[in-house]
């Protein structure tokens, strides 16, 4: 092990054990004393209607209605695009969408008055189909190689469908935001999020006063997964507005249930595969790929398209065309969630490529490992896997671990009696960074270090810790490379007024990315210090020379730099008689490069596998035919708890990447992205495998068991 | 004294609002104890949980009549015992804390079964705080921690 990857205190431990750390609705007051008002949201209740009138009860002293009519800039969220609106526009366009905000001193008086409120609509017909959806917000395609010869000459063509469901992030803190207007006249907006910078540009937007307007500031977050990277923005713009209009500070808070119904989440998807297979080999894949988009366009461009790049999954196939889609419906908008948009693809070519096996008559692991890609190939977008692709060592480190292939031939043989077995395996890639060029081209990361003249060193970047440890890793790297000890290196949660753009909390970049721009300065401050003077060292982010440019108009060259890997294998037991799916052991090798602090890497890889499991098995979460969402509370949308998975055993395996911080890859989400195939092959493989229950779609719970049990003719 | 009264993190107080005030909004609110934290507010998710007279309860399910003459104990108190500094080890040494947000809740189930259970299996472990939600880590190093406490704090409880 390297010297940087032995794991130390983390620094915000003693705080938050200790309940020091104060959150976005823990302030009992501002900063300076003064007193919070508290914001509740309007939400719509028709998927689609026109807004003809808002009548509101009589307003006491101090309480006050804001909607669109109080933006003083621009009514869109700058997101990706800027098709959503702060508060709605003429219509609303899904069961939840802010209308409006009452704002006032007192939460209960604000509840009473929230009741009161009687909105008048003109219901129109929502769109609420993924299958049949029509309207696109973005339809790519791309594809290498002659996909129709290779059609043609199969010998056999297999073509499938599978289905993913809805994911809720569930951060144990809900969404919260607050904005205090700032006697110098800027607004201060703060609270639970992921991108400061992101939430910058949209407030200066919709307030209309250009980026010196605002600053934005993290508070202590509880958990983010992804659903802090775009909400945030939309939820700071309406508490901003209302502070502007009021001229006191706001804070709005989610309540559980609004959290789960009404903020982003996985999107559910539709994956229409089709494999041609020629002397028991793969030749070619066309894939058509329909993510659930919702409402609004928000992040489901870049959603999409990693979801899509990932559409072969692992494989090497000489032939492939891959078309994707983001559909319009009148439902809440997907955002993003750990993996963002992979672990739909990756579970349809896994559970496929399982499939044609079992028809080939052939070990599903076996088939699978005859056609992993190897380094120096090429990915599905004509780059190239520049680096060792560790896939073959991983699974021989996981069959040590479990006696997986075993266990894969013996549970596969017919089994009787009340309880019968499977385990399922899989192999997954997630790219580290983000997709394409947007690093060079978009985010431009920029990170500084501070040195003070009592020779204590700030890191500055905007970087976000939301539990994955960046406020101790940051810190880390800087006091290695300057040889302080730790104390004298920090990192605070980032306030735009005072720390440069390195970009969002996402894609798994953080470490690898800026953490490396914080390597290089840090070499640069040890090459110039002086004792007792004010230094600062600035870093910018270059692209490696070796990266193939991509280009997203033909999806061509290097999607990502390298990549990280990981091998799942889960094992579990079906009582036929109840349906219950007992995981009576889930096991997985995770290559992220270094680690750079052992434990911390540990603790993502075994949160990210249990979501993982969770969003497999038992987090069901469904609109009806008027579009809304029924699973809004713990008693419905059920999480895994420390009972669920009591053997639960994450590996690191360590394939060093040059370009990141001692060789450290990304690694917040790949953990998720690999479980949720090998479950549901598990579970087939205990029911009989694919000629008696043919299973393709996630989340597969106690009740789908019985559902299909319930099919078979005895 | 007027009102409800009832024992606070060891000092005895009367609370004069009404006797169905929700117990973690009069601790977060009017006392100030912001390390017990809101999740759901609906007796699922265990962020809000604090020990009455020594047991685990979620105090979005308690109103404030039905502490009246009881204990009520939150991390603000139990962070100035040994038995926490032993426990808050464990977890650094596991790097147990992620976003934090459950672990004031986790901490007070890890004390409410290690008084009655000093040394716990895993699986006992697990079941004590399979009422508390934690979405951040997998469980397995919050899990290890408390068992290394048990170990670690041999005598304590
Ligand atoms: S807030 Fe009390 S159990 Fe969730
Ligand atoms: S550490 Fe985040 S919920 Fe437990």
């Amino acid at each position: 092990m390297k010297e940087i990857s032995r794991s130390i205190k983390k620094k915000d431990h003693d705080n938050k054990i200790e309940g020091r750390s104060v959150y976005v609705d823990d302030y009992p007051l501002t900063a300076s004393g003064k007193r919070i008002l508290c914001g509740k949201l309007i939400h719509a209740a028709y998927a689609k209607a026109r807004v003809l009138s808002v009548t509101l009860p009589p307003l006491p002293e101090g309480y006050t209605y804001v909607d669109r009519n109080d933006v003083p800039g621009d009514n869109n969220v700058n997101i990706v695009l800027d098709d959503t609106p702060v508060f709605c526009r003429e219509t609303v366009e899904y069961i939840g969408e802010p209308i409006g905000m009452l704002v006032g001193p007192e939460e209960a008086v604000v509840d009473e008055l929230l009741a009161g409120v009687k909105v008048e609509y003109d219901q129109i017909e929502p769109m609420l189909d993924l299958r049949n959806g029509t309207e696109a917000f973005f339809d790519y395609h791309f594809g290498h190689g002659d996909v129709d010869r290779a059609f043609a000459e199969a010998d056999k063509v297999y073509e499938e469908e599978f289905l993913t469901g809805y994911q809720d992030q569930t951060y144990l803190e809900p969404q919260g935001m607050m904005a205090e207007p700032e006697e110098d006249g800027r607004m201060f907006v703060h609270g639970s999020l992921q991108c400061p910078y992101y939430v910058h540009g949209a407030v200066a937007r919709a307030l209309g006063t250009g980026p010196e307007g605002v600053h934005i500031l993290q508070d202590v977050t509880g958990g983010g997964f992804g659903g802090k990277e775009d909400f945030p923005s939309i939820l700071g713009c309406q508490v901003a507005v209302a502070a502007h209009k009021t001229g006191q500070p706001v804070r709005c808070v989610y309540n559980r249930r609004e959290d789960l119904e009404f903020t982003p989440k996985r999107h559910p998807s539709l994956c229409r595969y089709k494999l041609a297979v020629k002397d028991g080999r793969v030749t070619a894949l066309e894939a058509d790929v329909r993510f659930d988009a919702g409402a609004y366009s928000t992040l489901s461009a870049v959603v999409l398209q990693r979801g899509i790049i990932a559409a072969p999954g692992i494989y090497h196939i000489p032939n492939v065309r891959v078309t994707g889609k983001a559909i319009k419906t009148n439902t809440v908008p997907c955002g993003a969630y750990r993996g963002f948009g992979a672990p739909q693809t990756f579970f349809a070519i896994e559970m496929m490529m399982n499939h044609v096996a079992q028809d080939l008559g052939v070990d599903s692991i076996t088939f699978k490992q005859q056609h992993f890609a190897k380094q120096g190939d090429m990915t599905s977008t004509q780059g190239r896997y520049h680096f060792p692709v560790p896939i073959p060592a991983m699974l021989d480190e996981v069959d040590a671990l479990c006696a997986l292939r075993r266990k894969h031939q013996a549970y596969s043989l017919p089994q009787t009696g009340r309880f019968r077995r499977g385990i399922g395996f899989s192999a997954i890639f997630h790219g580290a960074g983000f997709t394409g060029s947007g690093e060079r081209d978009i985010i431009k990361a920029t990170a500084k270090l501070r040195k003070y003249a009592d020779g204590t060193v700030e890191v500055l970047a905007s970087n976000g810790d939301i539990g994955q440890g960046v406020r101790t890793t940051f810190p880390k790297i800087v006091s290695h490379e300057l040889n302080l000890p730790l104390e004298k290196v920090r990192y605070e949660h980032p306030d735009t007024a005072r720390v440069p753009d390195s970009g969002p909390t996402v894609a798994s970049r953080s470490l690898m990315t800026v953490g490396e721009l914080l390597r290089r300065a840090a070499i640069r401050l040890r090459d110039i210090w002086q004792d007792g003077v004010e230094q600062e060292v600035e870093e910018h982010y270059k692209e490696p020379d070796f990266v193939i440019p991509f280009y997203l108009d033909r999806f061509e060259g290097d999607a990502y730099p390298t990549y990280a890997w990981s091998v799942s294998a889960v094992e579990v037991e079906v009582d036929t008689y109840t349906g219950r799916v007992q995981i009576l052991g889930a096991y997985g090798s995770f290559d992220v490069g270094t680690p750079v602090d052992e434990n911390i890497v540990l603790g993502q890889m075994e949160g990210g596998f249990l979501q993982g499991l969770g969003y497999a098995s038992i987090e069901k979460m469904q609109y009806d035919e008027k579009g809304r969402i029924r699973n809004n509370s713990f008693t419905d949308y059920l999480v895994p708890t420390a009972m669920d998975v009591p053997k639960l055993i994450a590996r690191l395996h360590v394939e060093e990447y040059p370009d990141g911080p001692y060789g450290a890859k990304g690694a917040g989400e790949l953990p998720l992205v690999g479980p949720p195939p090998a479950y549901l092959e598990a579970v087939e493989m205990a029911l009989g495998g694919m000629k008696r229950h043919r299973l393709n779609r996630i989340p597969y719970s106690a009740e789908d068991v019985i559902l299909e049990l319930n099919k078979e003719v005895p | 004294m007027n009102g409800l009264c009832f024992w606070l993190n060891g000092k005895e107080l009367c609370y004069d609002g009404s006797a169905g005030d929700r117990l973690l909004d009069v601790l977060r609110d009017k006392y100030d104890l912001k390390s017990v934290k809101c999740g759901c507010k609906e007796g699922e998710c265990g962020a809000c949980a604090v020990l009455i007279d020594g047991v685990l309860m979620n105090a979005c399910c308690v109103a404030m009549g039905a502490v009246e003459g009881h204990e009520v104990l939150t991390v603000e108190g139990y962070r100035e015992t040994e038995r926490f500094k032993v426990l808050s080890k464990a977890f650094a040494d596991l790097s147990a804390v992620q976003c934090g947000f459950c672990i004031p809740g986790m901490v007070l189930a890890a004390e409410a079964l290690l008084r009655v259970k000093p040394h716990p299996t895993e699986e006992e472990v697990r079941r004590a705080l399979s009422g508390n939600i934690c979405r951040c880590t997998g469980y397995n190093a919050i899990v290890n921690a408390v068992l290394n406490a048990a170990k670690e704090g041999d005598g304590l409880w």
